[in-house]
């Protein structure tokens, strides 16, 4: 149970967006995927979960095709994607936003366990159930995207900046979450950020991306070491 | 004190009707983002149908849930024949805006031909299921009358099935999420496709109330070329622009109001009004609350 990229090629209209993208997510592992503002993160995201169609190449999960069928179906799989930009629905209560994540699922009590969990991960959210989204802090409402993923019982997640706009504090929170939810669930995780350090810090191997091409790849410890990356990424 | 009740009254069943006909053009406007100027046709079909009906089994009632069933059937037709040609060879610039108003218009066109075509031009009949004749207070007799209180009475409870299935049931969450962010739900599995015919259906069916209660409200009489439809339209229009366009609830405010204000304005100041007072309440609701009642500034309500 792999998650496998191959020669990946997406293109926005004649854009090429991501060109000759390859790496693979071990089981369990997590990848952290850095690189600056437009070099092609959230379109590799969004090319995984098939809400973008790909130009060329093979994305493979579990035998799954995911460069063939749409979102939908792929959330099927055990592929939950949280988009870019706090991925909920604000006119929803923190609640209707937890169940849509298990929409799909036949088996309601085990849709239930899974509330659980969330609730037991984010007792904020427990505790907000009934409140509009609209009135959740930006770190509440990255738990509560967070949630609605788990929610689908995925098995491979693939978060798109989840530090983005949060306060330094609560972003040392969220890695730490997680880094925790991908150990206690098993999970394969695809963490997209522009926050490289802390990204690298949590995971097991790196990719680096530049005007949508694999620049450095490796160890999450080899890419926090590589004089290169330090210098064009890390700050320092 | 007896006219003013006596316009109360009035002005709720209008109101009731008019709400009606606004949720069917909300529920399409949520999950399409299209004003479907086709809503009078096929709300004056659907009453065909039911006229149709009645032909055969002579029970409203009965009727009535055939209207809504051939509604809900032509609006989801409508939607997956229609308009996904139409959003997907459309999807972008200025003709974006400007082609479902010209392919809705042209609809209602088509099917007010139609319509003639299988049932002629003349006036058809569907009677009442109960009495027209006002109830009485001591010596006065009011319009409010037994249809009028049973109409007042269908669209409760439809409207109480309605909220029911858009806060409790997984059908309604799929359709609120489906509407406020077609991504969102289809990450989390949603067939958004099937949803949005579904709340083309759903609107299909809303309309087809609207038409049948429209026809026992008046004088029974229906006609392709009927103007109370075309007003219907216009009402429903704006109640729904008064209560948002987004919130089901303010939908429902949005056509009590304009009832009540219509009812109020014909009475007590002209009943030369008829045709203009909607759109000063139009003018005015913009005026004071361009977001609809419910509405925040920008902002969107369940
Ligand atoms: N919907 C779109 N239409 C056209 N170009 C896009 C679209 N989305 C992204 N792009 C372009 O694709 C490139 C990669 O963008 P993106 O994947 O959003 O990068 P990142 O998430 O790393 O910031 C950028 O050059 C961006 O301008
Ligand atoms: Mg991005």
């Amino acid at each position: 149970m792999t998650l496998i990229v191959n020669n990946l090629n997406v293109h926005h209209g004649a854009i090429a967006a991501i060109s000759d993208v390859t790496f693979t997510v071990p089981q369990g592992e997590l990848t952290a995927v850095i690189g600056s503002n437009g070099a092609g993160k959230s379109t590799l995201l969004r090319a995984l979960s098939g809400l973008k169609g790909a130009t060329s190449g093979n994305a493979t999960w579990k035998e799954h095709n995911l460069l063939k069928g749409s979102a939908e179906i792929h959330v099927r799989h055990g592929i939950s994607h949280v988009s870019e930009g706090m991925s909920v629905i604000p006119e929803l209560t923190v609640e209707e936003n937890l169940d849509l994540g298990a929409i799909w699922r036949r088996n309601k009590s085990e849709a239930q366990s899974s509330k659980r969990e969330v609730f037991a991960l984010f007792p904020r959210l427990e505790e907000r159930r009934k409140q509009s989204t609209a009135t959740l802090s930006g770190g509440e409402r990255q738990m509560l995207a967070i949630g609605r993923a788990l929610m689908s019982k995925p098995e491979l997640l693939l978060l798109d900046e989840p530090s983005l706009g949060l306060a330094p504090l609560l972003v040392k929170q969220i890695f730490e979450a997680i880094s925790n939810i991908s150990k206690q669930f098993g999970l394969s995780v695809v963490l997209v950020e522009q926050n490289a350090m802390s990204a690298l810090q949590i995971a097991h191997s790196g990719v680096v991306l530049n005007l949508g091409r694999v620049v450095a790849a490796g160890k999450a410890q080899e890419l926090i070491s590589d004089p290169a990356v330090r210098a064009a990424y890390l700050g320092y | 004190m007896f006219e003013f009740i006596n316009t109360l009254l009035i002005g709720i069943t209008s109101g009731a009707i008019y709400s009606l006909m606004a949720l069917a053009l909300v529920l399409v406007w949520r999950s399409t983002r299209v004003v479907n100027f086709a809503q009078a046709g096929q709300a004056l079909a659907s009453t065909y149908f039911g006229f149709e009906a009645m032909k055969h089994i002579d029970n409203f009632w009965i009727a009535l849930l055939i209207a809504m069933i051939g509604g809900a059937i032509l609006a989801a037709f409508i939607e997956m024949v229609f308009m996904r040609l139409l959003l997907k060879h459309t999807s972008s610039g200025a003709i974006a805006s400007v082609a479902p108003i010209i392919a809705t218009l042209g609809l209602l066109e088509v099917i007010r031909a139609l319509i003639t075509l299988k049932w002629g031009g003349a006036d058809v009949l569907i009677k009442a299921p109960l009495s027209n004749t006002g109830f009485s207070i001591g010596t006065h007799t009011l319009v409010f009358s037994p249809m009028k209180l049973a109409i007042i009475a269908v669209v409760v409870f439809l409207l109480s099935i309605l909220s029911i299935l858009f806060q409790k049931t997984n059908i309604g969450l799929s359709l609120r999420a489906s509407a406020f962010s077609p991504e969102l739900a289809r990450l989390a599995g949603i067939r958004v496709d099937l949803v949005r015919t579904f709340g083309w259906a759903l609107s299909g069916a809303t309309g087809a109330v609207a038409g049948m209660l429209l026809v026992v409200n008046g004088n029974g009489s229906l006609s392709p070329a009927s103007i109370e439809f075309s007003l219907l339209l216009i009402s429903g229009f704006i109640a729904a622009v008064v209560g948002g366009l987004d919130s089901l609830l303010g939908t429902v405010i949005g056509g009590m109001i304009l009832g009540l204000s219509t009812a109020f304005v014909l009475m007590y100041i002209s009943d030369s009004l008829f045709f203009i007072a909607p759109f000063i309440i139009l003018l005015l609701a913009l005026i004071i609350r361009p977001q609809g009642i419910l509405g925040k500034k920008g902002g969107r309500r369940a």
